[in-house]
């Protein structure tokens, strides 16, 4: 094991003892999220350091030359290590991953805060640990790099349709108890670009949904992990849904329902369900086995949706600080598309 | 059945305490050797490991800053930035601790300490006011820093970790003294030298990794345990033996009785791994004794030659307790064996005839000298032509175990030879009787012959370095006086201070990578003093002239042999500046390698390094009033004004402190051989009556008999000091000439000292006397009904 590993068991992201990576430690201190948050852009894309962790995520379904599907994921997590948002109090956290049929590529990058190694700047739009970059002129327009010791990215982004809010204008409820974050995401991006891969570049197109997300604590100390949905099916249309998993088995559910132009329709807890309908072994970072659910059987009756979501790999393990699987899936059944799929908790 | 077996087995014991004594004293204490010497190795071992895990050094690629600078933070994070994984170091003295700030965030190298703190700690190590971790004994001799301190017994000797922010705070430094590189980089990188020109990389060196550095050490003493080891198992061997010869008379009635063979062994192994747990567990205490009293003088001595700190106090190892429990049941079973074997094959009915007669021991001396002789040609060919280390140790242990098997061939012959000059009747008895009496003895004088070979070879070898470093500290350590001034701005001040006609030699040195290795550069002022007192293992004519007119470098012998460089060759200093080499000269005990540059050279090289520390020529008279003057009167601090002859005793304190594991280890291995002898012959003293009672008969009395043994034992005992002898010297060729160049890269001088011999020659025959005493007293008493009863008894 190594040091970082264990500086990472101070900072909620990754401390395992309340919740998943300690998302429902309490979080005196740190700033709360409010319904009816009015938010401004570009200044919301930068970082919200008096909230004690924050993401820039994106997943990305891409198609190479010979109809090949492969997906990438590119994040960038905050987390405080002490309320008031000093700079110097920041522990930044970078995983990045490349998927393919056959194999999956996923390295990890830590920074302190304070000395420039990792950070975000909202105007112009840039986010950034060590040489992986998310950079725009905006947030509309932006290239994308990532890379490990044998493999990365370099594609550029281009926003195809507006920012979308999830749940109540941006406010999303994560238990019964009120747990909530401030969360949207830009679903519409069109990417262009290569993947390196051990054997060779690849010239590869498809889309790319952003998340962004802050919070401080986002979880009940009960809810042990989530599975979390991003589908784009073939009608233009999107679903955002996830599951919080709770001890006992009971879950909370969420979804957000979106139209081809961009028009959020939240579902509240129960309107979605997701049922695990196969199972693989998936060796982990320290080459043990784990029994995780690969193909899913989800339902929104209300959009009349009852299709089955399966894994393009199932070994997409992230073998990170904080352990995790996530990957591109293909949707079929009521309706097609493509997605990503993160199951965390396992 | 089981239990009335094993009870008439255990009652052997009962009735033989002595046997007992002998058995479990034996084997506990090669146990004890053994462990001892293991435990030693491991908390040593342990200590190399904490370090490399602490520092990483060695094993990672480095970035270091121009000489004299640091790292600016910008230049780090540009370098992240373009795609290196580099972590930033901050390195510092902190009172007498290393202080070593990492970034925890960053860093390549798995630090241990950190991994055993709690989260509390961790909290407070990433804190504003920080976390210092380190050792107890470390942590209580830093200065206040205002730092949370955290106890750690994983942390490195003497190295105190902590925050790269804390560091930078404590220090008083900024930017980073160094950044380390990740094993594995990205994809792509800019190129360093577009990202941070200023910077130079150092690829990962072998040459401070202390683990490798030391193995030759650890190899000694492991030699050392393993020696011991198997002269106790010698004790054992004989032992057992006896045991079993004794016990055939109950083994027939036994199964006589009806115990099957099987179970017999069965129950004849149980009893004797019982005793060998009992004395496995007493050697192991006594191991730990050992060790713990050694170890100081172990880390004075790994820190003394190769710079390797290792922590003085013993730390009890779980591992270390099984392994020396198994080398016990090991070593029983090994030495038990053949006694094993021939209760497996014996007839149920064969009589508790003697033990194997003069012939048949003939015939095993035979077969054995060919054996050492054998064994003796290998060790010839392997010195002669064996490279490395582990050479080196193959012709140690075959020269020892050939030797070894040697001597009762020579012993045999060297009496046999006696008993030819003998005319009278009583003579040529003690001359057949005592041919009769050498296998039984053999083992032991096998084990006394290797005691005392190691003794005299170990010793010459250090009497031998010692001469050699005294020599070389009076070449070396001529100037009257040593100066150190604290700051470069005080040097004017002081020359200026000094009385007319005081000769000046500037003292000061760079770390600097020489052919590849890790080596000082030296500046060296023109000087009678070192015309006159050095001494070159080879230079070109007029090599101090050369030097001073800069045209060309001296090195010292560890670079030379390490390099494989000679006289004439190149040797690149800077980038610019490549220069031949005149002279190469002998550096004992000095770790690294060296290069020497004139002071003109040195100084336009190496602008940055100005000398505050200087050797004084004055006359003798005049060094206390001078060095008292500066101290008085230009604030010196007394402790950077030294006397020569003070030095000189420091440099030769830490000398003795090297080798005094070495001449303890020697010591009681002597005391476990001499402890053989007297075990061998008190058994011999109890089966050898029948021989004895006829002699006694024929009218010599009991304390002629007495004495008569005394004088064979001390007999024996010289011949084999005086095989021991050559041996001995064998043994210091090789440490000297093979194991000594390979392990520290240098060739010793072998000087011989006659009265060190002698010396151990009396204290060895002082052994086998004290050995012989108590059987040979008892002789002398044994009741005459006892020598009667021989004559009325079966045989």
């Amino acid at each position: 094991m190594n040091a970082r590993t264990l500086v990472l068991a101070l900072c909620p992201l990754a401390a395992q003892a309340q919740g998943f990576a300690g998302l429902g430690t309490s979080a005196e201190g740190y700033a709360l999220p409010q319904p009816g948050y009015g938010f401004a852009f570009p200044r919301d894309h930068g970082a919200h350091p008096t909230f004690r962790i924050e993401w820039w995520y994106i997943t990305a379904n891409l198609t190479g030359p010979d109809g090949t599907p492969y997906g990438f994921q590119w994040t960038l997590f905050r987390s405080a290590l002490a309320p008031g948002g000093a700079p110097e109090a920041q522990v930044w956290m970078g995983h990045a991953a490349v998927t393919t049929p056959e194999a999956h590529f996923v390295t990890e990058r830590l920074a302190r805060g304070a000395t420039g190694q990792a950070g975000v700047t909202a105007d112009p739009f840039e986010a950034w640990i060590d040489e992986w970059r998310l950079a725009g002129p905006n947030f509309d327009t932006a290239t994308l790099t990532a890379q490990g010791p044998d493999w990365g990215y370099d594609v550029t982004l281009t926003a195809q349709g507006p920012i979308v809010l999830q749940g109540d204008q941006g406010y999303s409820v994560k238990s019964e108890d009120g747990q909530a974050s401030h969360y949207y995401s830009q679903p519409f991006f069109a990417v262009d670009g290569t993947l390196t891969l051990p054997d060779g570049e690849i010239p590869v197109t498809g889309t790319a949904w952003l998340d962004r997300e802050w919070s401080s604590q986002p979880l009940a100390d009960r809810q042990v992990g989530w599975d979390w949905f991003s589908l784009s099916f073939d009608t233009g249309e999107k679903l955002m849904a996830f599951r919080l998993n709770e001890e006992g088995g009971d879950a909370f559910t969420a979804a957000t329902w979106i139209a081809p132009d961009g028009t959020p329709t939240p579902f509240p807890n129960g309107a979605f369900a997701a049922e695990p309908l196969a199972t693989s072994d998936v060796t982990d970072g320290e080459g043990a086995q784990r029994e995780i659910p690969t193909r899913w059987r989800v339902r929104l009756p209300d959009r009349g949706l009852d299709a089955t979501v399966e894994a393009l790999n199932p070994q997409a393990w992230m073998a990170t600080s904080v352990p995790y699987w996530e990957g591109p899936v293909t949707v079929t059944g009521s309706h097609a598309g493509v997605g990503y799929l993160e199951m965390t908790g396992y | 059945m089981i239990a009335a077996g094993l009870l008439a087995l255990l009652s052997h014991w009962r009735r033989h305490k002595l046997q007992l004594f002998t058995l479990i004293a034996g084997l506990a204490l090669a146990t004890a050797l053994w462990s001892g010497v293991q435990a030693i190795n491991g908390e040593a071992r342990a200590s190399y490991t904490e370090a490399s895990e602490t520092l990483g050094e060695g094993r990672l690629s480095r970035l270091l800053p121009p000489e004299g600078a640091t790292i600016p933070e910008a230049t780090w994070v540009a370098l992240r930035r373009a795609g290196w994984l580099a972590s930033p170091v901050v390195e510092g003295r902190l009172g007498r601790a290393r202080l070593l700030g990492i970034d925890p965030l960053t860093t390549p190298v798995d630090t241990g300490p950190i991994e055993e703190a709690d989260t509390a700690d961790l909290q407070a190590f990433l804190a504003p006011q920080g976390a210092l971790l380190g050792r107890e004994e470390v942590l209580a001799q830093l200065p206040d820093t205002g730092a949370t301190l955290l106890a750690s017994e994983e942390a490195a000797p003497g190295t105190v970790l902590t925050d790269i922010v804390t560091a930078q705070r404590v220090l008083e430094i900024d930017g980073f003294t160094s950044l380390l590189l990740a094993p594995v980089q990205p994809l792509r990188q800019v190129p360093l030298a577009e990202v941070a020109p200023g910077l130079r990389l150092q690829a990962p060196d072998q040459g401070t990794d202390p683990a490798a550095l030391t193995d030759s050490f650890h190899l000694n003493l492991t030699a050392f345990g393993l020696l011991s080891f198997a002269v106790g198992l010698f004790i054992v061997h004989g032992a057992v033996g006896l045991a079993f010869e004794q016990r055939r008379a109950t083994v027939r009635t036994l199964r006589a009785m009806g115990m099957p063979l099987g179970l017999l062994i069965a129950l004849m192994a149980a009893e004797l791994a019982l005793l060998a747990l009992v004395a496995g567990g007493i050697g192991l205490l006594l191991g730990y004794l050992i060790a713990a009293a050694l170890l100081p003088d172990v880390a004075g001595t790994l820190q003394g030659l190769y710079g390797a700190e290792v922590a003085g106090t013993l730390r009890f190892r779980p591992l270390w307790a099984l392994s020396g429990m198994a080398i016990a049941l090991v070593g029983t079973a090994a030495a038990a064996a053949s006694a094993f074997r021939r209760l497996a094959t014996t007839p149920l009915l064969a009589g508790g005839t003697r033990r194997a007669g003069a012939r048949w021991a003939a015939r095993r001396a035979i077969r054995q000298g060919v054996a050492g002789l054998v064994l003796l040609l290998v060790a010839l060919l392997v010195g002669l032509w064996g490279g490395g280390l582990v050479g080196g140790f193959v012709t140690l242990g075959c020269l020892m175990i050939g030797g070894a098997l040697l001597l009762p061939l020579l012993l045999d012959r060297v009496l046999a030879l006696g008993s030819r000059f003998a005319r009278e009747a009583l003579p040529q008895w003690i001359w057949a009787d005592s041919r009769a009496e050498l296998p039984g003895l053999s083992l032991a004088l096998m084990a006394l012959l290797l005691a005392m070979a190691a003794n005299v070879g170990v010793s010459t070898m250090v009497s031998s370095f010692r001469q050699t470093f005294v020599d070389f500290l009076d070449q070396r350590l001529a100037p009257e006086l040593y100066v150190g001034v604290s700051s470069p701005d005080r040097v004017n001040a002081f020359l200026a201070a000094l009385p007319s006609g005081t000769r000046v030699l500037p003292i000061a040195e760079i770390e600097r990578p020489l052919a590849g290795l890790p080596a000082q550069v030296q500046i060296l002022r023109d000087d009678p003093t070192y015309r006159e007192n050095w001494r070159f293992l080879s230079a070109v004519p007029d090599a101090w002239d050369r030097l001073a007119a800069g045209q060309g470098l001296l090195v010292n012998e560890q670079l030379a042999r390490r390099a494989g460089l000679s006289v004439g060759d190149d040797l690149q200093v800077t980038g610019a500046v490549t220069l031949p080499i005149l002279g190469i000269y002998g550096d004992y005990g000095n770790p690294v390698g060296e290069a020497i540059l004139t002071e003109a050279l040195f100084r336009q090289t190496f602008p940055e390094v100005v000398p505050v520390n200087f050797g004084l020529r004055l006359p003798a008279e005049g060094v206390p009033a001078l060095a008292e003057r500066l101290v008085t009167d230009l604030g010196l601090d007394p402790d950077q004004v030294v006397n020569q002859s003070n030095l000189k005793a420091i440099s030769l304190g830490i000398f003795e402190r090297t080798f005094a594991v070495t001449a303890a280890l020697n010591v009681l291995t002597l005391a476990v051989a001499g402890f053989a002898l007297l075990m061998s012959l008190l058994t011999l003293a109890s089966i050898r009556l029948p021989q004895l009672a006829p002699v006694w008969a024929l009218g010599t009395r009991r304390a002629t008999l007495g004495r008569l043994e005394l004088i064979r034992a001390v007999g024996l005992s010289t011949l084999t000091a005086l095989a021991a002898l050559p041996l001995g010297l064998a043994l210091a060729w090789v440490l000297l000439a093979v194991v000594n160049v390979e392990a520290f890269g240098w060739r010793l001088p072998m000087f011989l000292f006659p009265w060190d011999w002698l010396r151990l020659f009396a204290l060895a025959l002082l052994a086998a006397a004290l050995a012989a005493l108590w059987p040979a007293i008892r002789l002398a008493r044994v009741p005459p009904s006892i020598l009667l009863k021989v004559f009325s008894d079966e045989r």
